[in-house]
């Protein structure tokens, strides 16, 4: 942390990197905004916005387990819940007895009411709202630890998995016939999905947790002719946010989580106009 | 690479002659499916000779597709399924191609063709890089089904056409032992349709496939198949060479009398005709 700290006071004599924590929250944007970028391309490809979204849900019942355990921090309960239901959701979304939209609703609103339900118990409810907006600010170096080995993991998984997954989400059939064990792609992914939705949860929030994940790639795809051109556009977009909605944050005073998706938001305005121009 | 297998002359009813390639036969024995408790398929038999064009035809919902994705091995299903070799042995499973129906991508998805090809032939992740050994490859893929200016284009921005072609392509690299065809429903106008299958009744020239095709369109099966498999009423209900499968009762009334009689009267005109050529 020291490298990092007398490199940004080096680089960037600013009265906002003064601060320790504007240099973790710094760090923090720079390790989790590209993974973000990355996962969203997918995310958008398979339209799986409502499931990103279910999962930021789900959390709360995920604190509310940690809460009864008293587990302090309640990131672990968070982990174990968020994958279980994920697997509840392939599971049932299997048996192909509703539409894949209805299942997510339902588990989503189901995860979402019990932990309110639980929180609220003894109308203690506010002290939580922390994890309704996130709070970017509090990073602390062990989390930093904690994000980049997430970070290296999930830009590793990527490598690895990509092509089979893109192959798998055009078409099953078609991925099959290449030996291509669906399932186990698919898995990975929302396992992938689950994890860094719920470790980025308590700075992001859950209300705006899918937002982050999906603004960057739908503004790339406007623009994009290829998946190459995809990602890197959509992992620019995600850092050029992140940054200049920290630093605006702070300027403001106002929530991080939500002035970075403000500032995506932008990009997807822009991109959208470029992509009418050019037809 | 690209393995071109010598053109197979064997014949799965004569034991005698010796047969080169590394599929004889597809042999499907009794098979069922079925799904979310219903029965879609029951009692199915069919041999599938290497070399052979057989096309499946019968109603909408019959179980087509179906059929096709279970010998893929994505749907699961009852009875046996071997792919046998000269000595009647079962081997290895074989090189599958398939031509699905369409893609699960909507217009504005950014993912050229390129994309499409390296993602299923590469390990190199396709958002990295390309390497110049794959581009080429995928050049040559093209090629075979005269889709190398399509190459980066985005698979969005083609044409219902154009996409069988990049697709068909797709499914030769490797070269297949058993290709499945699931035709497009829509989407695709007549001249692409023939230009797709004078494309595939030119590879059964050239390497020896197995083409197992699902069709609508029966004037070009009566055109281009060697056998005829008639799927109705959750079962195969007729086979045989196209002038049998088309005289049959029952798949006269499935697709209508007019058409049947048009085709026996153009089938007749044919062998009226041939002495005078």
């Amino acid at each position: 942390m020291h490298i990092w700290y007398s490199l940004m006071n080096l680089l960037l004599p600013f009265e906002w990197v003064h601060y320790a924590f504007m240099k973790n929250a710094l760090l923090g944007v720079l390790l989790v905004t590209p993974i973000f970028g990355l996962l969203g391309t997918m995310i958008v490809n398979n339209k799986m916005a409502f499931f990103s979204d279910s999962l930021g849900h789900s959390a709360l019942t995920g604190i509310a387990i940690g809460v009864i355990l008293g587990i302090n921090n309640p990131i672990w309960s968070m982990l174990l819940f968020s994958i279980l239901i994920t697997i509840a959701i392939l599971v049932v979304k299997e048996a192909n007895t509703a539409s894949t939209d209805t299942i997510i609703g339902v588990f989503s609103s189901t995860a979402m009411a019990l932990g309110i339900v639980i929180l609220s118990r003894n109308g203690g409810f506010a002290k939580y709202s922390v994890y309704l907006i996130g709070d970017l600010l509090s990073i602390t170096p062990s989390d930093l630890l904690t994000l980049g080995i997430v970070f290296v993991m999930v830009i590793a998984l990527w490598i690895v998995i990509f092509n089979k997954l893109l192959l798998a989400s055009m078409n099953p059939s078609l991925a099959r016939s290449r030996g291509i064990n669906i399932r186990l792609y698919e898995y990975s992914f929302a396992m992938i999905m689950a994890v860094i939705v719920t470790i980025s949860i308590q700075w992001v929030g859950i209300l705006i947790i899918s937002s982050l994940l999906i603004l960057p790639a739908a503004s790339s795809r406007n623009i994009a002719n290829n998946m190459r051109q995809y990602h890197i556009y959509s992992v620019l977009i995600a850092l050029i946010s992140g940054v200049a909605g920290l630093i605006l944050s702070y300027f403001w005073g106002t929530a991080t989580g939500a002035t970075i998706v403000l500032i995506s938001s932008m990009f997807f305005a822009g991109t959208f106009i470029i992509k009418l121009r050019l037809g | 690479m690209n393995m071109i297998q010598p053109k197979c002359t064997h014949s799965c009813q004569d034991p005698g002659t010796s047969c080169k390639c590394g599929l004889c036969c597809t042999k499907i024995t009794n098979f069922g499916i079925s799904r979310g408790g219903t029965e879609i398929l029951r009692n199915v038999n069919l041999h599938i000779h290497c070399g052979d064009l057989t096309a499946i035809i019968g109603p909408n919902g019959a179980g087509k597709s179906t059929l096709l994705k279970a010998i893929l091995g994505e749907i699961s299903h009852t009875g046996e399924l071997q792919f046998l070799d000269a000595k009647n042995e079962g081997t290895t499973r074989p090189i599958i191609g398939y031509v699905p129906q369409k893609l699960e991508l909507d217009s504005s998805s950014p993912t050229s063709v390129l994309d499409l090809f390296a993602a299923a032939q590469a390990k190199m992740p396709v958002w990295f890089t390309y390497t110049k050994r794959v581009r080429e490859r995928v050049r040559e893929s093209l090629a075979r089904t005269q889709a190398e200016h399509l190459i980066n284009n985005r698979l969005g921005g083609l044409s219902g056409g154009e996409l069988q072609r990049v697709l068909l392509a797709l499914a030769l690299d490797p070269i297949p032992h058993l290709l499945l065809l699931d035709e497009p429903v829509s989407g695709i106008d007549q001249r692409g349709l023939e230009l797709f299958y004078k494309t595939v009744s030119l590879l059964r020239e050239n390497y020896d496939l197995s083409i197992i095709l699902v069709s609508h369109d029966l004037n070009l099966v009566a055109e281009y198949a060697d056998r005829v498999v008639f799927v109705n009423n959750k079962t195969i209900e007729c086979v045989g060479t196209p002038q049998e499968v088309f005289s049959n009762e029952k798949v006269i009334q499935t697709f209508g009398l007019d058409w049947a009689k048009r085709y026996q009267r153009d089938e007749k005109d044919r062998v009226d005709n041939a002495h005078l050529v």
